[in-house]
C-alpha cells in the first residue's frame, strides 16, 4: 500500500513501516491489518508517529498500536522508548490523564445468579461511586498532609485506610506505587483539584462495568487468572482526575521553556520535552509518579465501593462473592524499565500513551502469581460490545518494549458520534441488548455509543496475530456506570 | 459572523474561533468553551470576577486564559457567560467575567473538558479578521 500522503511499506499482514527520512531518527512501525491501515491514514495519527520519531534519543522505532488514533502531540496508541543519557521525557507522551488505567476484578458469582438483580446493582454502584464532571466525595475530606501521603504511597495508602488488603497490592502494576514521587513539586492548584476528587470516576470514557466471561480461549491460563466461563467480572476504568491534568498542564509550561533551553526542535508544541537527565526531566518524572500513585489509590478505593455495592445489592457476603483483583494496568505512563538494545539489557524511559505494558512470563516485574503465564493485559471495549483479557509475551518484550494496545480506539469524533446518536435513545438500545447503563450525563452516553469505536475484537486480533499478546478470555457487559 | 465553530478531532474536540479584534477573539474563545461545557441560556450574569493572565507569547496566552477559566469552573464551581477583555498585549491580559455559581438544579454540564492543549494551536490574522484554533482534551 503506497497511497495517500505517507510512505508506507508493508512488512507483513500486521506490520507496517514508515521509513526514516528527513530528520527522523528512527523508522515508524505500526501494528494493524490492511483494512485498519486504510482507516488510520484518514486522520493525523501517522504524522504523529513521524513527529515522535524526530525526538532526541529515541531507541528502536516510533511505535503505533492497532488502536492508534489522533491525539495531541504523541498519537494515542503510541509507544516510544528513550535512552536515559541522550533521550527526552515528554508530558505529551503520557497525556493529561496520567495513569489512566484499567483494573479487572473477578468473583465466584455466576451470571445467572445476578441477572435478575442488575437494576438494583447498577443503581447501587451509581449511588456509591461518584461520577461525572468535577465529581467529588462529600464524605471524604482529605487534609493536605494526607493528600501528600496519597501521592507518595498510592494504593498502599488506600490499603492503610482500610480499602482492601496488602495481598491485593501484588496484583497491581508497580504494586500500586511508583517510587520517587515528590509532592514538593506539585502546584497548589494541582493539589487543590485533586483533594476533593479522590475516589471518583470522572467523566468521558471512564466507567465501572459489571460483566461476565463469555468466551475462554485458554482454559489453563484463565484458571490461573481466576476466570471461568460465565463467572462475573468487574472492570474499573479511571485515572488521576484533575490532579493529573493539572500536573500535565503545569509541566507542559515547564517543558516549553526547557525545549528552548536545551535546543530541542519541536514540530508541535505539544511534543515539548526535556532531557531525562535534566532537572526539568527528573522533576517531571517525580511529579508524574505523584499523579500515577493518586490514580492507583483512586482505583483501590473504587474497588472497595464496588465490593460494598455487591454486598448490599445482591446480599452476598464477601466470603461468597470472593471478589478479588486479577490485575491493574496503567495505559498513560512513562516508566524507567530495562529492555534489550542490540542484545544488551539497558534502562530506557518508555512512554506508553494509550498503550498497555505486556511483560512476558518470568519477567521480574510479572507478579509472582502469573510468573508462568505472563502479565495480564486488560483491554476494555465500548459499552455495547465486549472486552478482552490477554497476557504479555516474549515477543512483546523484544519488539515493542513490552507493550500492546489499550482499547478499541475512537473512529468517530465526538461531534460525529453525537450526530449518529441524535434522535436515538442509546440507553434503551443497550437495554434491549440486555445491558443496563446509568450515566451522569446523556451527552456522555451519546458520545460513547458503540459505533464511535473500532471493534475491539479486530484490535485484539491484530496484537494476537502479531504475537505481542495472547488472548485468554472475552468479557461481555451486563451493566455499566459512566461519568 | 459566528463566534466559533466546532472542528472534528477523533479523540477530543477542537474549535475554530473568530473575532474582529484580538479582544473579541479571546472573548469568543471563553464563550466557546463555556458553550461546550453548559447550556449558556440558563446561566445568569449576576456575579463579576476580574482576572489577569500571562503567557510567553500570544498562543500560550490563549491557552493560559482558557485554562484559568477552566480552573475557576472546576475548582471554584463557576460558570461564565460574558467575557470582557479589558486590556490585552502580546503576553498578558486582564478581563472581567460575568456569570454565576454552578447550581445542579438549574444548570446542566454537557461536556467535561479536562484540559486545553497546545496541539495544532494557532492564532492568525487574515484580512483584518482574527482566527484561532484550540483543541481540548476531553
Amino acid at each position: 500500500m503506497d497511497e495517500g500522503k505517507y510512505k508506507i511499506q508493508k512488512i507483513d499482514d500486521y506490520h507496517w513501516r514508515i521509513p526514516r527520512e528527513g530528520k527522523m531518527r528512527v523508522d515508524g512501525i505500526v501494528y494493524a491489518d490492511e483494512e485498519m491501515m486504510k482507516e488510520i491514514q484518514k486522520d493525523e495519527s501517522l504524522q504523529q508517529v513521524i513527529n515522535v520519531a524526530h525526538l532526541p534519543g529515541i531507541v528502536g522505532h516510533s511505535l503505533g498500536m492497532p488502536d492508534i488514533h489522533w491525539g495531541y502531540g504523541f498519537p494515542i496508541g503510541g509507544v516510544a522508548a528513550f535512552d536515559l543519557a541522550e533521550g527526552i521525557v515528554s508530558p505529551g507522551g503520557v497525556g493529561y490523564d496520567i495513569n489512566c488505567g484499567v483494573r479487572l476484578l473477578r468473583t465466584d458469582l455466576k451470571r445467572l445468579e445476578i441477572i435478575n438483580k442488575l437494576e438494583t446493582l447498577v443503581n447501587t454502584l451509581f449511588g456509591n461511586i461518584p461520577s461525572g464532571v468535577g465529581s467529588h466525595r462529600k464524605d471524604l475530606k482529605l487534609t493536605l498532609p494526607e493528600e501528600k501521603r496519597v501521592l507518595i504511597n498510592g494504593a498502599q495508602w488506600a490499603v492503610s485506610q482500610g480499602y482492601g488488603t496488602n495481598e491485593e497490592l501484588e496484583h497491581i502494576e508497580e504494586n500500586g506505587c511508583i517510587r520517587g514521587a515528590n509532592p514538593a513539586l506539585i502546584s497548589e492548584r494541582a493539589l487543590e483539584r485533586g483533594r476533593a476528587q479522590l475516589g471518583t470516576l470522572g467523566s468521558g470514557n471512564h466507567f465501572v462495568e459489571v460483566g461476565y466471561v463469555s468466551e475462554v480461549y485458554d482454559e489453563k491460563i484463565a484458571r490461573i487468572l481466576g476466570l471461568e466461563k460465565n463467572g462475573v467480572t468487574i472492570v474499573v476504568h479511571t485515572g488521576s482526575r484533575g490532579l493529573g491534568y493539572q500536573i500535565c498542564d503545569d509541566f507542559i509550561r515547564v517543558m516549553i521553556n526547557a525545549a528552548k533551553k536545551y535546543n530541542i526542535e519541536l514540530t508541535d508544541r505539544q511534543l515539548c520535552c526535556a532531557p531525562i537527565n535534566s532537572q526539568e526531566g527528573q522533576d517531571y518524572l517525580e511529579a508524574m509518579a505523584c499523579a500515577a500513585n493518586y490514580a492507583f489509590a483512586n482505583r483501590q478505593m473504587i474497588t472497595h465501593w464496588v465490593k460494598e455495592s455487591f454486598e448490599w445489592a445482591l446480599q452476598v457476603s464477601p466470603k461468597e462473592s470472593q471478589i478479588s483483583i486479577v490485575y491493574d494496568v496503567c495505559h498513560n505512563i512513562a516508566k524507567i524499565e530495562d529492555h534489550l538494545v542490540d542484545g544488551k539489557k539497558k534502562p530506557l524511559c518508555v512512554h506508553r500513551k494509550g498503550a498497555t505494558r505486556a511483560f512476558p512470563p518470568h519477567h521480574p516485574q510479572t507478579p509472582e502469581a502469573y510468573k508462568e503465564v505472563g502479565q495480564p493485559v486488560l483491554i476494555p471495549g465500548d459499552m455495547g460490545r465486549c472486552s478482552y483479557v490477554l497476557v504479555g509475551t516474549e515477543k512483546a518484550y523484544t519488539s515493542t518494549f513490552g507493550s500492546t494496545c489499550h482499547g478499541a480506539g475512537r473512529v468517530l469524533s465526538r461531534v460525529k458520534a453525537k450526530k449518529a446518536a441524535s434522535g436515538r435513545n442509546i440507553a434503551r438500545e443497550l437495554k434491549e441488548q440486555g445491558i443496563l447503563v446509568r450515566a451522569d450525563s446523556l451527552a456522555t452516553l451519546n458520545e460513547e455509543l458503540s459505533e464511535a469505536y473500532k471493534d475491539v475484537t479486530e484490535v485484539v486480533d491484530v496484537v494476537e496475530h502479531a504475537g505481542i499478546s495472547k488472548k485468554i478470555a472475552q468479557l461481555k457487559p451486563l451493566c455499566v456506570i459512566k461519568g | 459572523m459566528h463566534k466559533y465553530k466546532l472542528i472534528d478531532h477523533t479523540a477530543d474536540i477542537g474549535i475554530d474561533i473568530f473575532g474582529g479584534t484580538l479582544k473579541e477573539l479571546f472573548s469568543n474563545a471563553g464563550y466557546a468553551m463555556f458553550d461546550i461545557i453548559t447550556d449558556l441560556s440558563s446561566v445568569d450574569t449576576k456575579n463579576i470576577r476580574t482576572i489577569a493572565v500571562e503567557g510567553i507569547d500570544r498562543e500560550q496566552l490563549l491557552v493560559n486564559w482558557l485554562s484559568e477559566l477552566l480552573y475557576l469552573h472546576e475548582v471554584k464551581n463557576m460558570l461564565f457567560k460574558e467575557f470582557c477583555i479589558d486590556t490585552i498585549e502580546e503576553n498578558q491580559l486582564s478581563a472581567t467575567l460575568h456569570g454565576e455559581l454552578l447550581n445542579e438544579k438549574k444548570h446542566i454540564i454537557k461536556t467535561g473538558i479536562k484540559a486545553v492543549t497546545y496541539h495544532n494551536l494557532s492564532i492568525k490574522k487574515e484580512n483584518d479578521h482574527w482566527k484561532a484554533r484550540v483543541i481540548f482534551d476531553l
